[in-house]
């Protein structure tokens, strides 16, 4: 996976809409670093040779410290630094923020291996299907430990914390099966917990997507959970409950009983699962009970997926 | 060398080795320099252990499948190099052993403010080092030297309480090292010795004090809490009883950032020693290396943040964090041009100190510049967590802390022992270290590009040349530490007698004889010249 120079890996092929732009950013920074190098081992070996002691006893005329020349070498690199962290800020600002259409992915890592699930059901271990050419948003959390999803290919990573959601977005350019890595120490089999992206054509993507049979989709496997569970019976949607109506709720702001406001997104609805009594909310008694322990991130996930399937618009009650 | 041999034996005259006799007397010693050398013995004997476990780390890797262990117990010898490397030689290194051995003697005064709380320091060193050997040998750790959380509170199932613990301990002496060096440097500067004309070693260990004194109490802290919860099971790190897994990585970084600067620091120190006496010059821009050591501890705390790009922090705060990176290379890059600078028209010679020293300022230029890939945020997302860290902070610790310590050992030995060492043999060590360090490293960086993650003991065959040539340059590196080893042993007693002052350096502690009496001076000296007056009608200002 690494690109040969002269036969000799220097680089990693460059697979995403990003990986290039961080080469060249790369190429600068290392002729600057050869730049500098060579100078200052060059001018060393000019002096040392120009200046070597020619006899015991030599004593060197003093050199004045003119003010200029510091100022010059305070300021040259002061600018050089300047113009690279524009150009560096500018580049990973930009690729913050993941394009809305893009499609989603969910990861959890645990010690030590990676579960992947896709929003259509299926689901998969050490491996990832993408499609070439389609923004692809991974939400990722953690069971256990911080892990890192690493994919050198397309020059991206993240920690996978416990407790919360991390997101990361790529386009894959070229199709091809790469590398991925737990990059965060994790235990003792962190170097075991690698695995592989499959860049696919969209027309191999979509048959393999159907393929192995008909899937329960995420939002599909939550609403079982969400029967199972027993959520069901506080949870109604005509608004007689114990607990809030969750028809229309995603993506809307929700006050608080400590009076903070918040959105309903992904980080919220986990924590309403797993600590709902961190997060009271007026005109309802706190009475729903916790369940960590008892679900586990893959299944907040498909939670999560039903929560969303139940509309983002207000009117949208029902499905 | 040759006027040296004919002065007297040095075993004729009372000195601070032969003033006193047997174990008590060293053990319970107050004199500075003993206690300089007590804590050589020491992180000399942690430095062959942690070098011991990085053999190790170097063979089983040239296998893509590990030659050698099991991953647990590859993941116990990176975490023991790390610990024993960073906590127990590279922080007490140039200011414990060097650093007690001439502040003093540099200021001109006895011995330091607070003697007594010296010879504590050194016990608590050993007491923390003993804790963490203890730690090894039933059962080690397996945390890496950052003990990330929650994995070290609730998941490892090593001995991360003892380790941690004697990383406490050991935090204390560090504190109490830089007490007693700013006490030493504020109120005991001999008549004349005003701050400007200070050498430049005296700025840097003040410097490095600030550090240890501010920064070390947050990593106690730190520890403290970490304890806490694999203890008590208090939820602060770990999610899974309310705590914050990222919390645990500001404070670590809050110290540890800064601590890269007490390991680096006393280094320039020792480099702006050298390169002024071996070129005959005052060191170039002399105010701006001092300044640029303050300036380099005020910034090294506000920088931690750029250990966690990828942890999910803000994008602003990465920016901050980026900017304040970036600033903080501006007065290490001040400080190499102005060592070239002192080049400039001197007239230079190449025994071994200096060859190590320009070692120091090639390998710590590369190390400082390679940091820019890592300030720069949108690069620090592909490197960070690669071997590109790896080899980027060896060029700064090894490269560059490990080279300016031996150049200090081998510029100070002829004070310390009052012998010389072989210098062909010792220029010989520092080209082999020299050498083995860039083969051993340098493919680090290309492994780090490729995307191979640092701590694995399995990788992918893809990447096996490279680490192959690291361990072929693992080997060289470590022949390289083990020459100087025997030959300073060696010439402690068949060295040459080295005489007061054999490089004819300038500074009070060679205006005393070699090794120096108990109580350094037999009058307090008076400075009536600026640092380095080494060459003719030196220029009054700079």
């Amino acid at each position: 996976m690494a690109e040969p120079w002269f036969g000799f890996p220097i680089k990693p092929v460059d697979a995403s809409t990003t990986a290039s732009s961080v080469d060249h950013l790369y190429y600068f920074l290392t002729a600057l670093t050869l730049f500098f190098t060579f100078f200052i081992f060059m001018t060393i070996f000019y002096f040392m040779v120009k200046y070597r002691r020619r006899g015991p006893g030599e004593k060197p005329k003093g050199t004045p410290t003119p003010l200029a020349l510091e100022i010059t070498w305070t300021v040259i690199p002061s600018i050089l630094c300047a113009f690279v962290f524009t150009w560096s800020s500018s580049l990973y600002f930009r690729n913050s923020r993941p394009p809305n259409a893009s499609m989603e992915v969910f990861v959890v890592g645990k010690q030590w291996m990676w579960h992947l699930q896709h929003p259509e059901g299926p689901r998969e271990i050490n491996e990832l299907h993408v499609p070439v050419g389609v923004p692809v948003k991974l939400t990722m959390t953690s069971e256990d430990v911080i892990h890192d999803f690493s994919i050198p290919v397309f020059r991206i990573k993240h920690d996978v914390i416990p407790g919360r959601y991390a997101s990361i977005w790529f386009q894959a350019t070229k199709t091809g099966t790469y590398h991925f890595f737990c990059a965060q120490y994790c235990g003792a089999e962190h170097s075991g917990m690698i695995g592989w992206v499959y860049v696919m054509t969209p027309t191999d993507y979509a048959n393999w997507l159907s393929g192995g049979g008909k899937n329960e989709s995420m939002a599909q496997a939550g609403e079982r959970l969400f029967t199972q569970l027993g959520c069901i019976t506080c949870h109604v949607s005509d608004g007689t409950g114990r607990g809030p109506v969750l028809q229309g709720l995603f993506g809307h702001p929700v006050k608080l009983r400590s009076g903070e406001t918040r959105v309903v997104d992904e980080t919220y609805v986990r924590q309403a699962i797993v600590n709902p009594n961190s997060m009271p909310l007026p005109n309802y008694t706190p009475i729903m009970p916790t369940f960590q322990g008892q679900i586990n991130e893959e299944q907040v996930l498909q939670l999560i997926a039903y929560v969303k399937s139940l509309g983002t618009e207000e009117k949208g009650k029902g499905k | 060398m040759s006027t040296a041999v004919l002065e007297a034996p040095a075993e004729s005259r009372v000195h601070y080795l032969n003033s006193n006799y047997g174990i008590k007397s060293w053990l319970l010693t107050t004199d500075h320099k003993r206690i300089a050398l007590l804590y050589l013995g020491s992180i000399t004997f942690m430095f062959f252990i942690g070098g011991a476990a990085a053999v190790l780390i170097r063979l089983h890797l040239i296998e893509p499948t590990g030659a050698l262990v099991q991953p647990a117990t590859y993941n116990k010898l990176f975490t023991i190099h790390g610990v024993v490397m960073i906590f127990f030689f590279l922080i007490p290194s140039i200011p414990a052993v060097l650093g007690n051995f001439l502040v003093p003697m540099m200021v001109g005064a006895r011995d330091l403010a607070f003697p007594r709380i010296n010879l504590l320091s050194w016990y608590l060193y050993v007491i923390g080092a003993g804790l963490t050997l203890y730690a090894i040998l039933t059962g080690g750790v397996d945390t890496g030297w950052t003990f990330y959380t929650p994995y070290s509170s609730t998941y490892a199932h090593t001995q991360v309480i003892a380790t941690a613990l004697g990383v406490f301990i050991a935090g204390f002496s560090s504190i109490l090292t830089g007490l007693n060096f700013i006490v030493t440097i504020h109120k005991m500067r001999a008549p004349g010795l005003t701050w400007f004309r200070m050498p430049l070693f005296l700025w840097a260990m003040y410097a490095t004090s600030i550090i240890q004194i501010l920064g070390t109490p947050v990593l106690a802290i730190t520890i403290v809490l970490l304890a806490a919860e694999r203890l008590l099971h208090v939820g602060i790190f770990d999610p899974a009883i309310g705590g914050d897994p990222i919390l645990f990585q500001h404070l670590f970084w809050f110290y540890s950032h800064p601590a890269v600067y007490i390991m680096i620091l006393p280094g320039m120190g020792v480099i702006s020693e050298i390169v002024a006496c071996f070129s005959r010059k005052r060191v170039f821009g002399y105010s701006m290396v001092a300044y640029s050591s303050m300036a380099i501890a005020v910034l090294s705390f506000l920088v931690w943040g750029h250990h966690m790009f990828v942890t999910g922090q803000s994008v602003y705060a990465g920016l901050i964090f980026s900017v304040l990176s970036f600033m903080v290379a501006i007065p290490s890059a001040i400080k190499v041009f102005n060592w070239t600078a002192t080049l400039y028209k001197g007239s230079i010679s190449y025994e071994a100190p200096m060859l190590y020293a320009l070692g120091f300022i090639g390998l710590f230029t590369m190390g400082g510049l390679t940091g820019l890939f890592l300030a720069s945020l949108a690069t620090d997302v592909h490197l960070t967590g690669t071997y590109f860290i790896v080899a980027h902070f060896h060029y700064i610790m090894v490269g560059g802390a490990v080279m300016a310590y031996l150049g200090g050992i081998h510029f100070w030995w002829p004070k310390i022992t009052g012998r010389m060492y072989p210098d062909g043999w010792a220029r010989f060590a520092a080209l082999i270290i020299f050498v083995g360090f860039n083969l051993t490293f340098f493919p680090q960086f290309v492994l780090g590009y490729l995307g191979m993650p640092r701590r694995y003991a399995v990788y992918p065959a893809e990447f096996q040349v490279l680490n192959v040539m690291s361990s072929a340059g693992a080997s060289i590196l470590g022949i390289g530490y083990l020459i100087p080893l025997i030959y300073m042993i060696w010439s402690i007693r068949y060295g040459p007698v080295a005489g007061p002052n054999p490089w004819g350096a300038k500074g009070l502690e060679w205006e005393t004889p070699s090794p120096p009496p108990t109580e350094n001076f037999e009058e307090t000296p008076v400075v009536t010249e600026e640092a380095y007056a080494y060459a003719e009608s030196e220029s009054a200002h700079g």
